[in-house]
């Protein structure tokens, strides 16, 4: 366990009595072929919250759900789900229920039949199953869809369909994973919001997989950033952005800047050459550090006024705002303003020691943050050398 | 309404010169030979004869219906695993499936022959072990046996190549939502399978019912079937007229099955649930 993630629980830990805990992953390990997938994962999840595993593909957070769904035991540690131990216990004896990425729903039954299913297999009346059918049919907004065929309804459609099926046989636990990811970008607004609104609705909890950060800022109670098999942080989506633990989270929520910085003295950090004053404190005297600033929390000022000087590289036009591209000793800043500057201007920048925030060196330190180009996988598309994953290959081919 | 162009017509004409060499001209011929006698006028003296057939006529659909059951038995599960394997397994699995095929129809035959023979192969293996022996040859038995194992292939390939395309989430979501292995079996992974065990059924009873040498060799003739008796009409009777009105009948049969197994799946998907 991470020391930050220690702290959280501490801290999380004394809010404990007043809501239950409803599952607890105690030092989930899996491997597949040699390759470690999840790494010592330590999480609970407390009844009725909306919790997000957010991270790249392949950072283990669909392994996690899987395992809390009973479709993968893991190869040590513990899951125990209101206070009992599950290890072993099949899926379809768990009172958690998912909703799949392609949304899995029975092609060879209509809509009524789908989500009549689950509650069919607990032998309930008849009267009882349409009783319901016809709830959750109104929960999400499809009512008069009863005879359709799945095949004749729009990915939205069939959404809401996998939704009413999860939700009819009334689970604790509702996991779905990156449910969202097949639909248009305002369809999928307009589904965040509702799925948020019906986690409230009925009080249960959500355990939500994306790879979406904004996404996740907009729905969770609580986001759980992982990466390579391992949590990054756990915390309220203001927590994690604006106080990211390390390199790794500040660039995968949002956009920042990071800077090798050293920590001079409690609220004196030094990076670029200068002292700035800032509101962290804690750590050791002249201790190397990260310090992220959000490209929204960078001022323009005139060159001469500025606490440090660039030039402009590139102005990119994106409605709200322009996104500039400052090139300060060599390091790319990203500054948000909705002032136009043009590229070869010299500007000056001016930071606020509230917006500055120090991180501990971490494994992630000088991997992230200068915004010479906005993906690592970019830099190595034009690498002859870099072998591509294997779904782009994958893609290539077709 | 659309027009074909002269191109198009152009493309389709190999395919229509095609269908009425091989298969039109053969069915008026069939006709024609079934409607007449040997010197070429018309009789129904053909179709009287058949009723002498009766009993071939059951005792051919009576066995082929049997090795189709039996052959459906085998394959499910079968094509299942194959299909539930990992892909070198799957391709070691499906070789050997289609290793028979590549000997000929009439040596696979022959070699149950010697392995099914009184004093043959298993009676001598047997009786090293002090059991039987056992008389198998020239049995009904054996003449389902040789058409369980020449069509079994016929059966396996379409119900894998359904099995192989279906959706593993569903099935996963079939558990989630309360379904036992048993359960999600019959409750999702059947249902979609039935267009796979239409065409393997339709594949594997058409060649049984109309099929001829496997009764010859290990039935011992004693149990002649249809396509025995089709045979022996144009082989060694030179009756063409009454060889015709058998295939005639046989075609009819074969249509009238198939469209009541395709009715019958049609009704399948949601009969069983």
């Amino acid at each position: 366990m991470s020391i930050p993630n220690y702290i959280h629980r501490l801290e999380r830990g004394c809010k404990l009595n007043e809501k239950t805990i409803i599952i607890n992953l105690k030092n989930i390990s899996v491997s597949f072929d040699e390759q470690q997938i999840l790494k010592n994962i330590n999480l609970f999840i407390r009844d009725g919250e909306f919790v997000t595993l957010l991270g790249p593909s392949g950072c283990g957070k669909t392994t996690t759900l899987r395992i809390i769904a009973g479709f993968l035991e893991p190869d040590s540690g513990e899951v125990i789900f209101d206070g009992k131990t599950i290890n072993g216990v099949p899926a379809y004896k768990r009172q958690v229920n998912t909703i799949f990425q392609r949304y899995a729903l029975f092609p060879h039954l209509n809509v009524y039949d789908n989500i009549a299913f689950g509650l069919k297999n607990k032998k309930v009346p008849k009267d009882e199953i349409s009783k319901t059918v016809t709830e959750m049919l109104g929960l999400v907004n499809l009512k008069g869809f009863e005879k359709r065929n799945i095949e004749s309804l729009s990915g939205g459609q069939q959404q809401r369909v996998a939704i009413a099926r999860a939700l009819a046989v009334r689970p604790r636990v509702l996991l779905l994973d990156e449910p969202l990811g097949a639909l248009d970008l305002k369809l999928r607004k307009d589904m965040q919001f509702e799925l948020k609104n019906i986690q409230q609705r009925l009080g249960i909890t959500f355990i939500y997989v994306t790879h979406d950060q904004e996404e996740a800022l907009s729905m969770s109670d609580t986001i759980v950033v992982m990466n390579s098999g391992e949590i990054q942080q756990i915390g309220s989506p203001t927590d994690i952005y604006n106080e990211p633990v390390n390199a790794f989270v500040a660039d995968f929520i949002g956009e920042s800047n990071i800077l090798d910085g050293i920590m001079r003295d409690d609220y004196y950090v030094e990076f670029e050459g200068m002292r700035f004053k800032c509101v962290d404190k804690g750590f050791g005297k002249n201790e190397p550090v990260d310090v992220v600033i959000r490209p929204e929390d960078v001022d323009i000022v005139p060159s001469e006024q500025g606490m440090l000087r660039g030039e402009v590289t590139s102005v990119t036009f994106k409605g709200v705002h322009y996104e500039i591209i400052v090139d300060i000793n060599g390091f790319k800043w990203m500054i948000q303003t909705t002032e136009k500057s043009e590229v070869g201007d010299v500007i000056g920048i001016s930071i606020k020691p509230e917006e500055i925030q120090v991180m501990k060196k971490s494994e992630y330190s000088g991997l992230y943050g200068d915004y010479s180009s906005f993906s690592d996988e970019f830099d190595g598309l034009s690498d002859p050398n870099t072998e591509q994953s294997e779904d782009e290959n994958a893609q290539e081919e077709e | 309404m659309k027009t074909t162009s002269f191109a198009k017509k152009i493309l389709n004409a190999p395919y229509i010169v095609w269908s009425v060499i091989f298969i039109i001209a053969p069915l008026i011929m069939v006709f024609y030979y079934a409607f007449t006698d040997r010197s070429g006028a018309f009789t129904w003296n053909n179709i009287i004869a058949l009723k002498n057939y009766g009993e071939t006529f059951g005792r051919s659909i009576l066995y082929a219906v049997v090795a189709t059951l039996i052959c459906l038995v085998i394959s499910y599960p079968l094509a299942y695993i194959i299909a539930r394997s990992g892909a070198s397994k799957r391709s070691t699995l499906m070789m050997l499936i289609m290793l028979p095929m590549w000997m000929n129809f009439l040596i696979r035959t022959y070699s149950w022959l010697t392995l099914l023979a009184n004093k043959g192969v298993i009676n001598t293996i047997l009786g090293a072990i002090g059991l039987g022996p056992f008389h198998m040859i020239n049995t009904p038995g054996a003449v389902i046996l040789g058409m369980v194992y020449n069509f079994l292939p016929y059966m396996v390939l379409p119900i894998y190549s359904i099995m192989s395309k279906l959706d593993f989430s569903l099935t996963e979501a079939a558990s989630d939502l309360g379904c036992n292995g048993f359960q999600v079996i019959r409750r999702v992974i059947f249902p979609l399978s039935v267009p796979g065990i239409i065409s393997g059924i339709t594949m594997v009873f058409v060649p049984s019912v109309s099929t001829f040498y496997i009764s010859q060799k290990l039935g011992g003739g004693k149990y002649l079937l249809i396509g025995d008796s089709i045979e022996m009409q144009f082989q060694s009777a030179y009756n063409y007229n009454l060889g015709a009105s058998l295939s005639l009948v046989l075609m009819l049969m074969i249509i009238a099955c198939m469209f009541v197994m395709n009715k019958f799946a049609d009704d399948e998907g949601a009969a069983i649930i």
